[in-house]
């Protein structure tokens, strides 16, 4: 079986963000960037699928500007085995419907029988290209996996939603997403590292696929957020519970 | 202008708190119909909601877990007309949106905080540490509202409710089983006041100081990232960027650093309180009321003095 895994290069999850005072945007020159968070989950996931003899081979795909090759590399020094990069113009997010097209037709060509996706990309916290991309290819999807289990021609997902905790069946070939808790990430040794650069990675474009990346959606403005009133220090418990009865609440 | 409202259906019962706070959002959109996907009692209960003039009911066993291949079909089937589809952004919202938006070949707005006009909206990006306005150019605007961002809508409406059915269940994917976590206390993300652990707290038995002050407050209990992933509650409990986002009337937070990921899913909270024995702590930067101590000793008696 072979797994696709697309992956994303975004700010690193520990950089505090800044808007950028002229409401462009959010300000990533000489910013750390790293894999989503979500997406090493999914990778790590594809990775225990092979080692456990259930996968044959993992294809990790990003969509992105040409430094996303780092990223590529990140993945295959943790274990994948082949890496695609669709260069896209530098600065520009591509939509998760441009995304979902783009990776229905490597889908088309690679033929692999799971893809497991990262929940959501903590830069635009959109969380759909999944869901996007299950709906093009008429493809089952289990999202915000927290337990993965491959039987009988079948991912058996749990899944973390508001009430607990559902199971479900999908039949293969399918679409998974991922939450934090499914795994935990491994870090590449350094041998690893060394051999990843080895690995087979081409590159390609959007027009290669074909794919209109025009967006759809028009960013008006990026604005900081209200920001609270500054914060009163107390001394005491006693102190606490008397403006807590100010308040009326409780 | 028509809008298409996905009702927020738990166990087979309206969750009333969402819908009616979706509906806040639509009705500023057109006219609005509900879908119920769920008993008759749960249409009926959400036809009483102000500004839905027309539910529909399925009580179709495919759709009654929730499964986005055949509730995305339903809502396809019974959504031709309207100029926005909007849902709750929960786990099903989250689930389903995207793949309705996906089939109607448009892009989908998520975890919207405010309508500007039927075109444009606010949302958060970057876990809440940026606010986007956005504005969209498809036929069909596909969106999820983030329901702590808008008031529920009022009961009081006596909207007809009609039934609809799938016209065909797809087998893509079957519901094997469901776990729910059996609480008396309120839910985490309608609650008026939320107590919510940390690292700080320590173990599984200290959590029992936070469960402690919440019961005496009638409080949800929630949790942040590090307590779900220590052991020391439960993954519904949590609070932030990757778990629940909530905004009650007070929210106290005890033992909590406050990372980034853990004040995107609080600080729209009204009064926030925040107990921790590190006086550095991002938290204090977002609390109305801080307090320096140590919780083992402070939250006892903050228990037994309220």
């Amino acid at each position: 079986m072979k797994i696709l895994v697309p992956i994303k290069r975004v700010i690193d999850y520990n950089v505090k963000v800044r808007v950028k005072s002229d409401g462009t945007g959010v300000d990533l020159a000489n910013v750390k960037m790293s894999m989503n968070p979500f997406d090493e989950n999914s990778v790590e996931e594809a990775i225990r699928l092979k080692e456990a003899g259930i996968a044959t081979e993992v294809l990790v795909v990003s969509i992105g500007e040409k430094k996303a090759v780092e990223t590529l590399r990140t993945a295959l020094a943790m274990g994948a085995d082949r890496g695609i990069l669709v260069e896209t113009e530098h600065g520009v997010d591509i939509e998760p419907l441009a995304v979902a097209k783009i990776l229905s037709k490597i889908v088309a060509e690679e033929a692999p029988e799971l893809l497991i996706l990262g929940k959501q990309a903590i830069d635009n916290d959109l969380n759909a290209t999944g869901q996007m991309l299950a709906a093009l290819l008429d493809w089952g999807q289990a999202t915000f996996a927290s337990g993965l289990k491959i039987e009988d021609g079948k991912a058996i997902v749990t899944r973390e939603v508001d009430s607990g905790l559902q199971t479900i069946a999908v039949s293969l070939p399918a679409i998974v997403t991922t939450d934090l808790r499914l795994n935990e990430p491994r870090y590449a040794s350094l041998p690893n590292i060394m051999k990843a650069k080895k690995k087979p990675l081409v590159e390609k474009t959007a027009t290669d696929y074909g794919v209109d990346t025009t967006p759809r959606l028009k960013v008006l403005t990026t604005e900081e957020p209200a920001s609270r009133t500054a914060s009163i220090r107390l001394g005491s418990v006693d102190e606490l519970v008397e403006k807590l009865k100010e308040t009326g609440i409780v | 202008m028509s809008v298409f409202v996905l009702a927020e259906v738990a166990g087979g019962v309206l969750a009333l708190d969402a819908t009616a706070k979706a509906v806040t959002a639509a009705a500023k959109l057109g006219d609005v119909t509900a879908l119920v996907c769920g008993p008759v009692a749960a249409g009926e209960e959400a036809a009483k909601i102000a500004g839905i003039s027309k539910v529909l009911v399925c009580e179709d066993a495919a759709v009654a877990d929730g499964l986005a291949e055949n509730v995305a079909k339903l809502i396809i089937e019974n959504a031709s007309g309207a100029t926005h589809i909007v849902a709750p952004a929960s786990t099903s919202g989250k689930n389903v949106l995207p793949r309705v938006a996906a089939l109607l070949d448009v892009m989908v707005l998520t975890d919207v905080i405010e309508i500007v006009n039927a075109e444009t909206f606010k949302r958060p990006i970057y876990a809440g540490n940026a606010i986007q306005t956005v504005a969209s150019s498809d036929s069909v605007k596909v969106l999820t509202v983030r329901t702590a961002a808008f008031e529920a809508a009022n009961a009081g409406a006596a909207a007809p409710v009609v039934s609809v059915s799938l016209s065909e269940a797809s087998a893509l994917s079957t519901h094997i089983e469901h776990k729910t976590l059996e609480s008396d206390r309120p839910e985490l993300t309608s609650a008026k006041i939320v107590v919510c652990g940390g690292r700080g707290v320590g173990s599984e038995n200290g959590f029992a100081l936070i469960s402690g002050l919440a019961d005496k407050l009638g409080a949800a209990v929630g949790a942040s990232r590090a307590a779900v992933d220590l052991g020391y509650a439960a993954n519904d409990l949590q609070v932030g960027q990757t778990g629940k986002v909530v905004a009650p009337d007070l929210y106290i937070a005890v033992g909590i650093s406050g990372a980034i990921q853990h004040l995107a899913g609080m600080k729209d909270s009204k009064v926030i309180v925040a107990i921790n024995k590190d006086e550095d702590a991002p938290i204090f930067q977002v609390a109305d009321y801080s307090l320096v101590a140590d919780l083992f000793e402070a939250l006892p008696e903050l228990t037994g003095k309220l």
